[in-house]
């Protein structure tokens, strides 16, 4: 069963550089909720955004991670 | 139904109806909080939109994923281009873009009061499964 801090790990290092915030919504380990900052958002749409995320867990998105919410941002704060 | 049935099904879906939302549930009876999150954002702008319940059968979510790219369910789709899942659309509402590219007025009022204003019947992939 994946945890929240394995996730925070495997997206800062699938994004280097990127501040990451992950939150097990349930404590059972399949809903969480992940906050990431990347510099490499800069000028993708939304749902590339979240692609960039959801790529890092592939297949395991709907299987053993059942959710994932995200909220992606830039460090210039801005989004587009 | 052949999963290439399927597939052109859910992609004619996509391409005929210019708001569609795939979901777990329907609109009256979501059955995800999140597919009930993202028809409540689209009830409370008061637009038409088409649903189709993905739960019927796993291979409806396979091949919507395979012509999506996106892995997880509800998926909100405006004229045939992928807007996104709950994060997005709730995230789209409440900053007022959704009703920007819905064309419609936002509403001062929270999500989750007005009834669904369903473009049509369901529109009969379930009865077609077997």
């Amino acid at each position: 069963m994946p945890s929240a801090e394995e996730l925070k790990s495997r997206i800062e290092s699938a994004l280097p550089g990127s501040r990451v915030n992950v939150e097990d919504l349930t404590g059972g380990g399949d809903h969480f909720r992940a906050e990431v900052e990347s510099d490499r958002f800069d000028g993708l749409s939304r749902i590339q955004q979240h692609k960039l995320v959801y790529d890092v867990f592939g297949d395991e998105i709907g299987g053993p991670i059942h959710a994932l919410s995200i909220k992606t941002s830039t460090p210039m704060g801005d989004r587009t | 139904m052949t999963n290439t049935e399927i597939r052109e099904f859910i992609d004619n879906a996509i391409k005929e109806n210019p708001v569609m939302l795939f979901m777990k549930g329907t609109p009256h009876q979501p059955a995800c909080g999140f597919s009930a999150r993202t028809s409540a954002c689209l009830n409370a702008l008061g637009v038409k939109y088409a649903a189709l319940d993905i739960l019927p059968d796993p291979r409806i979510r396979e091949e919507l994923s395979g012509l999506s790219g996106w892995p997880t369910i509800p998926q909100l789709f405006v004229g045939g281009e992928l807007v996104g899942g709950c994060d997005i659309v709730t995230e789209m509402y409440e900053t007022g873009e959704l009703a920007e590219k819905l064309g419609v007025e936002q509403p001062e009022d929270e999500p989750e009061v007005d009834a669904p204003q369903l473009q049509r019947a369901p529109l009969g992939l379930e009865n077609r499964l077997d």
